[in-house]
């Protein structure tokens, strides 16, 4: 019909709530199920993901001190902003996984739907794992749930959009920063994540998406000493126990790879719980004796 | 003489709200006259001026909607959670946008000031349909086994304090576990529940899931009465709710009461001064005093009596009373006449029963329903103004010695809503809390309310909590 | 040392222990609610009249101030004649309290305010550290004074304060309030993003003021927490109390961070609604401030014409 040439959208990462190149320079061609060229993605380069993990870092502070409440309306807004852009979605996940147009549909209307579903989440994970313990004396005792760091993770390598969400959410829901290893040979929906989550209300650094082999990014952030946990879903069984042998060196916290078929079965609350720590708090009541009470 | 610092007039404009002169009964997704066709007007109580007239539901009416309420129960409890969520979110997000305008909505049909409104009820409104709205499809996780189901239609009568937060304390954990609505606001209080139908509209929820119902305390007692209702919620005075637990009694009906309070502020030697001040005055001129857990009765301890109402008073004469929508106003109007009249009553009570009566220099308005902030001193357990809740903006000042003295005045009420306690050691704090008698204990803060928070009383303030995890159960067959 | 204490409170200086129990015995603060307080105040709305006041208090208010390693005679001298005349185009504004400046400017700033009823205030005691010896302190005092400063901006030891060592920083306000002699007036910097906790600003406040000073100030405006609505509320509660307990009157200035008319209209509510009018003249407040005059005179301009003014149609300092 039209005879227009196409204006095409140059890829880039997403770090720190800024959309740069490679500090390598290199990139990668992707290329849809038949082969045909989609676009240049950033190679990433261990220095890319030290600077990531950086925004991480530096974001950490505000977001887990945000309030649940604040942290389930920017999540929410998540979602708001991919109903908008959905049709580009639908598009980039029909490329990257040989979808049809509705099945790819299906993927993007279940991501928008997780977001919300973790957007849900974030003022009831206290209420579900954490409460007050009967503790036998005379004090308060107080189990909280907080999240844990910096978490790198390395999205799902089929599931291009909504395992890669399944995966994010939960790690930030909480209030945890994350550094996304996209999909190796689909980083294309990931890397257009960013430009919603950029326009969200969700602080910069909070979510850190990189592209390139996920072996070479994946192995400086395993043994990285400033990355708290790592979830390993995009790897392989042999990248799976290496990474985690580096993660042992600071003792990360590691969710290992499962086969999820189905990224489109309801969620528990596990992908939440692996990256929390549970801190209890004592204060002492005063006596509640009988007689000669002390307040 | 005029002050140096003289703040001009700074009204919120009321252009945001666009008023009809009448409304009719919100019943499955259409506004309807009363079968009868009967009316009765509302009023601003800040100049008596009349804002609309609306439909006053009788008998027939509360069958339309129950059945409307029944009819839609089938489709919308068989909805996905996830489904329902998005619907709850929506409203959450409506009401968001939509707040200024209901905001002072509010102010002109209850009286109270803007600054209440636009920064405490409308945030909280919204807050609660987003807390909600996100349990609805993660119910199986709420500690009430696999797969929780409704009860049916919940039945909701609510009272003028709050209109639209209470609107939401009871519609939103009601349509997040899958039940239907029929609510009726409080007389005096109708328009902003109408507005929230409208809100429902936007959001294209299902007809019949929200029903709203004007009218006065009979077509509240038929709702309760109606046989096809599976589940009562209830926030107004005890007496009423001791009526409602008679009605329900011997039926499957589950019961939600949320009823009066005679709350103890307890300020003890090393409180924080300059906060509990603060907390004093926000615990019983919050809202005019017209809020069920107020702090109504302080007790402060006998060795900074003088030095903290000393404190107390001078914050009083810095209280701006007047005109609702004037963003300065600390203290607005009284809800209605006959609330001003049981106000009055109690006070002059307290005053020949020998109390001291206290005010700070204050002009009232010539129109609408004003009463002064006012403190009693040398108030014993034996006064009319520290046993019987006044709601309204009355202070009783009483003392004690020890903590123990303290816990035991403090539970010595029929009343079991809220406490609160000031003072800077931390196991005080606990071990005081442990003793007393009362659903909501605030600790060097005073009326904070958040959605994720149950909310409710023992004894005679009701039963049943509303907020949080625990507000989930009340709305399942669990 | 003789006490300088008010009589009502002569005993509580006496020793370090007295002075220690005394401090620590102050009414605790609850951060969260002191701080609910301060934006529930910075909620008020203030319009045309009241805003018309506002702005010409607030200008008379400015400790106007340059306390820059590049201060020149030349910018000094610019500074003072803003201080005198604000807005050229409208003789109507009021002149500022204040210029304040370094003491080797003192007398250059009062060169340049010399005939108008502006004062010359000087930072000394080693600004903005305080980290000198005493002599040093002293010796910058005198020379500031002796240059003609009206006023004398001194920083406790915040070192000391926070070691503990109460009386130590008692003895040196009083050391330098003996040096201001009865021709300058005393402010005495807390540093309160320094001090770092409210129960730490009240005692603060409460030692400033039994050693004499004349006003209490939060900052330097060299660190990263300067003046805020809760920790000038505070401070305010702390001089209508002493003034409760001793009948001395003494001015509150919070200093760094002030830089919208917003901003300065809220401090005086605080003032307005928590020691009231008393406070409500330039003798018992102050901004400490350099672009907060700016920020006002615009908003002057635009009281008085209706249209938004634009950093062009203000002088640069």
């Amino acid at each position: 019909m039209s005879d227009r040439l196409t204006v095409l959208k140059t890829y880039k990462l997403y770090v720190g709530g800024k959309f740069p190149r490679s500090e390598s320079g290199r990139v990668y061609e992707v290329t849809d199920s038949k082969q045909n060229w989609l676009a240049n993605a950033p190679l990433s380069s261990r220095k890319d993901a030290r600077d990531a993990v950086v925004a991480a870092r530096k974001a950490f502070g505000g977001w887990s001190g945000a309030t649940a409440y604040n942290r389930g309306q920017v999540l929410y807004r998540v979602a708001e902003m991919l109903e908008g852009r959905r049709d580009q979605y639908v598009r980039e996940v029909a490329g990257a996984e040989g979808l049809s147009k509705s099945k790819a549909g299906d993927q993007v209307d279940a991501a928008i739907d997780r977001w919300v579903w973790y957007a849900g989440w974030t003022d009831k994970i206290a209420q579900v794992v954490g409460g007050g313990n009967p503790v036998a004396g005379p004090f308060f005792n107080l189990s909280s749930p907080e999240p844990t760091g910096v978490v790198a993770v390395l999205a799902p390598q089929k599931s291009s959009f909504l395992g890669l969400v399944s995966v994010v959410a939960p790690v930030i829901a909480t209030g945890n920063t994350a550094v996304v290893i996209a999909s190796e040979k689909s980083p294309l929906p990931a890397l257009s994540l960013g430009e919603v989550l950029a326009t969200s209300d969700l602080p910069g650094g909070v979510v850190n998406i990189l592209s390139g082999r996920t072996a070479e990014i994946a192995t400086p952030l395993a043994s990285h000493q400033d990355v708290n946990a790592i979830d390993l879903a995009g790897a392989d069984e042999e990248l799976a126990k290496e990474l985690e042998i580096a993660a042992a060196d600071n003792l990360k916290r590691v969710l290992r790879p499962q086969s999820v078929d189905n990224w489109s079965a309801a969620p528990g609350t596990d992908r939440m719980t692996a990256f929390l720590e549970t801190k209890t708090v004592w204060h002492p009541t005063g006596s509640l004796g009988a007689s000669g009470s002390a307040y | 003489m005029a002050p140096v610092f003289d703040y001009a007039p700074a009204p919120e404009s009321r252009s945001v709200v666009d008023l009809a002169p009448s409304y009719g009964l919100f019943i499955d997704g259409e506004f309807t006259e009363a079968a009868d066709g009967k009316v009765f007007k509302t009023v601003s109580p800040s100049t008596e001026e009349v804002l609309s007239e609306v439909a006053e539901a009788g008998e027939a009416d509360v069958d339309r909607a129950v059945k409307a309420a029944r009819k839609a129960f089938e489709k919308w409890s068989a909805l996905p959670g996830s489904e329902r969520a998005k619907y709850l979110f929506r409203i959450a997000r409506i009401i968001q946008e939509r707040s200024r305008e209901l905001a002072v909505l509010e102010t002109l049909d209850n009286g109270k000031p803007i600054k209440e409104t636009r920064d405490a009820d409308l945030p909280l409104v919204a807050a609660h349909f987003f807390y909600y709205a996100g349990w609805a499809d993660k119910l199986d996780h709420a500690g009430y086994g696999a797969d929780p189901r409704p009860l049916g239609v919940a039945g909701q009568v609510i009272p003028w304090n709050f209109p639209l937060l209470m609107l939401a304390w009871k519609i939103a954990p009601a349509l997040a576990t899958g039940n239907t609505v029929v609510l009726k606001p409080a007389e005096t209080t109708p328009l902003s529940a109408l507005f929230f139908a409208d809100i429902c509209r936007q959001a294209g929820l299902p007809k019949g899931v929200v029903n709203i119902l004007t009218g006065d305390g009979r077509a509240g007692a038929a709702l309760i009465a109606h046989p096809d209702v599976h589940k009562v919620a209830f926030t107004g005075s005890t007496a009423v709710g001791k009526q409602i637990a008679r009605t329900v009694a011997g039926t499957r009906k589950k019961v939600t009461l949320e009823l009066g309070g005679k709350g103890a502020n307890i300020v003890f030697d090393d409180a924080p001064i300059d906060q509990a001040v603060e907390g004093i005055v926000n615990g019983i001129f919050f809202n005019q005093g017209q809020v069920c857990c107020a702090g109504s009765r302080l007790l402060v301890q006998e060795s900074i009596h003088d030095e903290l109402l000393n404190s107390l008073k001078r914050r009083l004469t810095t209280l701006r009373l007047g005109d609702p929508l004037d963003k300065n106003t600390d203290i607005g109007a009284i809800n209605s006449a006959e609330q001003l009249a049981r106000i009055t009553a109690l006070a002059d009570q307290g005053e020949a029963e020998g109390a001291e009566r206290w005010s700070p220099a204050c002009e009232l308005p010539e129109n609408g329903y004003w009463f002064a902030p006012t403190l009693f001193t040398n108030v014993t357990q034996a006064h009319t103004v520290a046993r019987d809740e006044i709601f309204g903006p009355v202070l009783s000042v009483l003392t004690f010695r020890t903590p123990d003295e303290a816990v035991a005045k403090a539970n010595n009420t029929p009343y079991g809503l809220s406490a609160g306690i000031w003072t800077e050691k931390g196991s005080r704090i606990l071990a005081v809390a442990n003793k007393l008698r009362a659903g909501v204990i605030w600790s060097n803060t005073f009326n904070k309310f958040d959605p994720t928070s149950p909310f409710g009383g023992y004894k005679e303030s009701g039963y049943g909590r509303e907020g949080g995890r625990h507000g989930l159960e009340a709305y399942l067959d669990v | 040392m003789p006490s300088t204490a008010p009589n009502a409170l002569s005993d509580v200086t006496a020793s370090d222990s007295t002075l220690r129990r005394f401090l620590h015995g102050l009414p605790g603060v609850d951060a969260v609610g002191l701080e609910a307080r301060a934006a529930s105040l910075g909620t008020r709305s203030i319009k045309t009249t009241a805003k018309a006041y506002a702005i010409d208090l607030a200008i008379s208010m400015v400790d106007l101030t340059t306390l820059e390693g590049a201060d020149t005679p030349g910018k000094v001298r610019a500074l003072g004649a803003k201080a005198v005349r604000p807005d050229p185009t409208d003789r109507t504004a009021p002149s500022t309290a204040a210029v304040c400046v370094y003491p080797d400017m003192v007398a250059t700033a009062k060169e340049a305010v010399a005939g108008s009823d502006v004062k010359v205030a000087s930072v000394a005691t080693a600004f903005p550290a305080g980290r000198a010896p005493i002599a040093v302190k002293l010796a910058d005092v005198r020379e500031a004074v002796a240059a003609g400063a009206d006023e004398i901006d001194m920083v406790i030891d915040r070192g000391a304060f926070l070691a503990g060592n109460y009386r130590k920083v008692y003895d040196e306000i009083t050391a330098v309030k003996e040096a201001c002699g009865t021709s300058a007036r005393l402010k005495v910097i807390f540093e309160t993003g320094e001090l770092s906790t409210y129960d730490n600003i009240r005692r603060a406040s409460w030692l400033g003021m039994l050693a004499g000073a004349d006003f209490i100030k939060t900052s330097t405006g060299k660190v990263a927490v300067n003046a805020t609505p809760a920790n000038t509320l505070l401070m305010l509660e702390a001089v209508r109390d002493f003034r409760d307990r001793t009948g001395v009157q003494v001015g509150v200035k919070p200093a760094g961070g002030i830089r919208t008319t917003k901003d300065a209209v809220k401090f005086l509510v605080l003032v307005n609604e928590t020691v009231g009018e008393d406070w409500l003249d330039s003798h018992w407040f102050r901004f400490g401030a350099s672009s907060l005059l700016n920020d006002l005179l615009m908003q002057r301009q635009k009281l008085a014409t209706g249209r938004y003014s634009g950093p062009d149609y203000v002088t640069v300092d």
